[in-house]
């Protein structure tokens, strides 16, 4: 809350406060950590010093864990292919038991990737501070929490005190005005602004997204946005909590309840940043201009519009930048001057904590129809948890997807990241509704396109891109 | 944790902009769960073929520069991923510090939970300094944290800021998590605090 004469707060601002458990006099804090969410590849480590050292985790209730990274998509009544990833998912069974943390494990329908468990579970909550040992623990900024990702060494800080050491970031807005047109979704409204900072234009800085197009999205949008907050180098995206956050959250398993529910929203209420707030940078868009948006590159920030054609690098002043976007435009195998819509695909993948929920789906589901995927292309539908698989199957998405040509995986991280046997074929070509177009991302030599679900599944029956604002869905 | 004080090697050159984390260490090396044992995975798919043989172009398989324990790269190096493998990898490879003109965030943070030093200089010096690893081993850079300067082989030296909290810590090796638990009662008044405030948190 403020008080008279205090200088008015952002969002940021409050949460963080309301967090400090010591502040030093140069202003490095002891920030007190609300929520720990724990998964196999980055938590190893962490749990190995703890016994190293003797050390116990202070608030085992306040962590919670779940398999997602490594896990095959595929039957998981099979034994795990990859003997490397069977240990890494055992130890954190083991890791999980011995500290008594709770754990969903591959055969529980409530796994899932961790992003979209934890605010399927309620776990999320506005105000709360959230970490996790992945950069896209962003996404639970959607919820107006402050959620950032961890290196392994602070999960173990975090597992040992329930605490981090922080300083204050910067605050940064992006206020996205205007309707969003037919056919244009969140993902690319978070493509366009990185394309609008760049992909270290949100470095040091919390990035708050407002204004009336980010307002009108669903708490599935609003994550979508707040997950890529990482691609443009902010460790966390924030929206300001509403009723559209409220009504996400009321009766989730682990959301307050009756008298502990009417507290909570009265404190969620003043989660906002108030008028006349400080920001170190303001940037603005305007959605009814934005088009579908395909990358082209191996950075975030590579975006076009899918009515564009690929840039010539040739055209960039910066001697380095122009270097970099050469080289990319090498390992993707395309000529300047191609038109978007004339980029053949190989591959489809849709899924992953950007794209994985179940509106994903449901638009996805929407764009097929009764068409069918393309010949030349092979395409993957992974559901971003057992539950969203449920939800789908319940609405008869999957005999949509199926009927389609569509492979319906198991649920976690796939090729996001090619972790388990989900990967890219040197030189294949996918257009991905997930967060990352790095080289090698999705495979050794692999080339991704990030494009939203509706984008995607267009690809997927026209074997290239296309511009689903033409197909007047 | 190993101090950092003073480091003289060779510095490689990398100059690349946005060197994403799945660059430093690319994921099908993220399956250990140990801390050690990942340079053989640092920068693999750059300086290893598709058989596994070093590429013979890629800096850190020049004979120049196999010792080098700096490396001096382009704007953003680290972004992406919050894998703390990726310091892990290049400490295990021997490099000691990373020269770039910015660093990713969470990147940025993890070098300094494995005695790594991390320093951002400005683009007119990073240009010295590239130049300066390009002339490989005979270009020996000296770093010192607790004056925080670069010496290079001409005797110019260039200074850099750093935050001094984590100057002190990696000075001195330090163990946040000890250092933490040192104020374990203001963690459990807080905790009280906010059982109170916000029970349902």
């Amino acid at each position: 809350m403020n008080t008279r004469n205090a200088p008015p707060k952002t969002l940021y601002d409050k949460i963080f406060d309301d967090h400090v458990v010591d502040r030093q006099d140069d202003g490095t804090c002891l920030l007190y950590i609300d929520r720990h969410l724990v998964h196999e590849v980055t938590s190893p480590q962490a749990f190995e010093g703890l016994r190293l050292t003797g050390r116990k985790v202070r608030a085992p209730h306040k962590t919670l864990a779940v398999v997602d990274h490594n896990i095959p998509t595929s039957d998981r009544s099979l034994p795990n292919p990859d003997p490397e990833s069977a240990t890494q998912i055992a130890t954190l069974a083991e890791n999980t038991r011995d500290f008594g943390i709770e754990y969903f494990n591959e055969f529980d329908r409530r796994q899932g990737i961790v992003h979209i468990v934890g605010p399927e579970q309620g776990f999320t909550l506005p105000g709360t501070t959230i970490v996790c040992g992945d950069s896209h623990t962003s996404t639970h900024g959607a919820f107006g929490a402050l959620a950032h990702g961890i290196g392994t060494s602070e999960v173990e800080h975090v597992l040992a005190t329930q605490t981090l050491i922080q300083k204050k970031a910067k605050n940064m807005r992006v206020t996205v005005d205007g309707k969003l047109p037919d056919g244009v979704t969140a993902k690319d409204i978070i493509l366009a602004i990185i394309g609008e900072i760049g992909t270290a234009g949100g470095t040091g800085s919390v990035l708050e997204y407002a204004g009336e197009a980010v307002r009108g999205l669903s708490m599935e949008g609003r994550m979508t946005i707040c997950n890529m907050s990482i691609e443009g180098g902010a460790r966390a995206g924030i929206i300001a909590p509403d009723e559209t956050t409220f009504a996400y959250i009321k009766d989730r398993p682990r959301a307050p309840k009756d008298a502990a529910w009417d507290a909570a929203r009265r404190y969620w209420e003043t989660l906002f940043s108030e008028e006349g707030a400080h920001f170190d940078r303001e940037v603005k868009l305007d959605a009814a201009k934005l088009p579908p948006i395909v990358t082209w590159g191996t950075s975030p920030e590579d975006v076009v519009s899918v009515q564009g054609v690929v840039p010539n690098p040739d055209d960039i002043e910066d001697e380095n930048v122009r270097a970099a976007k050469r080289r990319a435009l090498q390992y993707m195998g395309l000529t300047a001057g191609t038109k978007i819509t004339d980029i053949k695909l190989d591959r489809i993948f849709i899924g992953s904590c950007t794209n994985g929920r179940i509106e994903d789906l449901r638009a996805v589901a929407q764009v097929i129809g009764d068409r069918k995927v393309h010949a030349d292309v092979s395409a993957m539908i992974v559901p971003g948890s057992g539950l969203v698989k449920a939800q789908a199957e319940a609405e008869g998405l999957d005999k949509i997807f199926k009927a389609a040509g569509f492979d319906w995986r198991e649920p976690g991280c796939s090729m996001c990241l090619g972790m388990n046997p989900d990967r890219l074929s040197p030189e294949e070509r996918c257009a991905a509704t997930s967060n990352r177009n790095f080289e090698g991302r999705q495979g050794f030599k692999g080339r991704t396109h990030l494009v939203s679900p509706q984008m995607a599944a267009a690809a997927a029956v026209a074997g290239r891109f296309v511009d689903i604002r033409e197909w007047g869905l | 944790m190993q101090p950092f004080t003073k480091l003289e090697g060779v510095a490689a050159p990398l100059p690349l902009v946005n060197i994403d984390t799945d660059m430093i260490i690319p994921k099908q090396y993220l399956k250990t769960i140990k801390r050690t044992g990942l340079g053989k995975g640092l920068f693999a798919e750059l300086r290893l073929d598709e058989k596994g043989n070093p590429n013979p172009d890629f800096v850190l398989n020049k004979p120049a520069y196999k010792d080098a324990q700096i490396l001096v790269t382009g704007e953003n190096f680290g972004c992406g991923s919050s894998r703390e493998h990726a310091p892990w990898a290049l400490l295990d490879f021997g490099i000691r510090c990373v020269i770039a003109t910015s660093f990713a965030d969470i990147f940025y943070n993890n070098c300094f939970q494995n005695g790594i030093l991390p320093i951002v200089v400005k683009p007119d010096d990073l240009e010295k300094l590239m130049d300066d690893a390009g002339r490989g081993a005979n270009a020996r850079l000296t770093i010192d944290l607790e004056s925080q300067t670069i010496s290079g082989p001409d005797g110019g030296t260039i200074r850099f800021d750093i935050d001094p909290n984590r100057k002190h810590r990696l000075l001195n090796g330090l163990d946040d998590i000890g250092l933490t638990l040192e104020k374990a009662p203001k963690i459990a008044d807080y905790e009280t605090k906010l059982a109170d405030a916000r029970p349902w948190a």
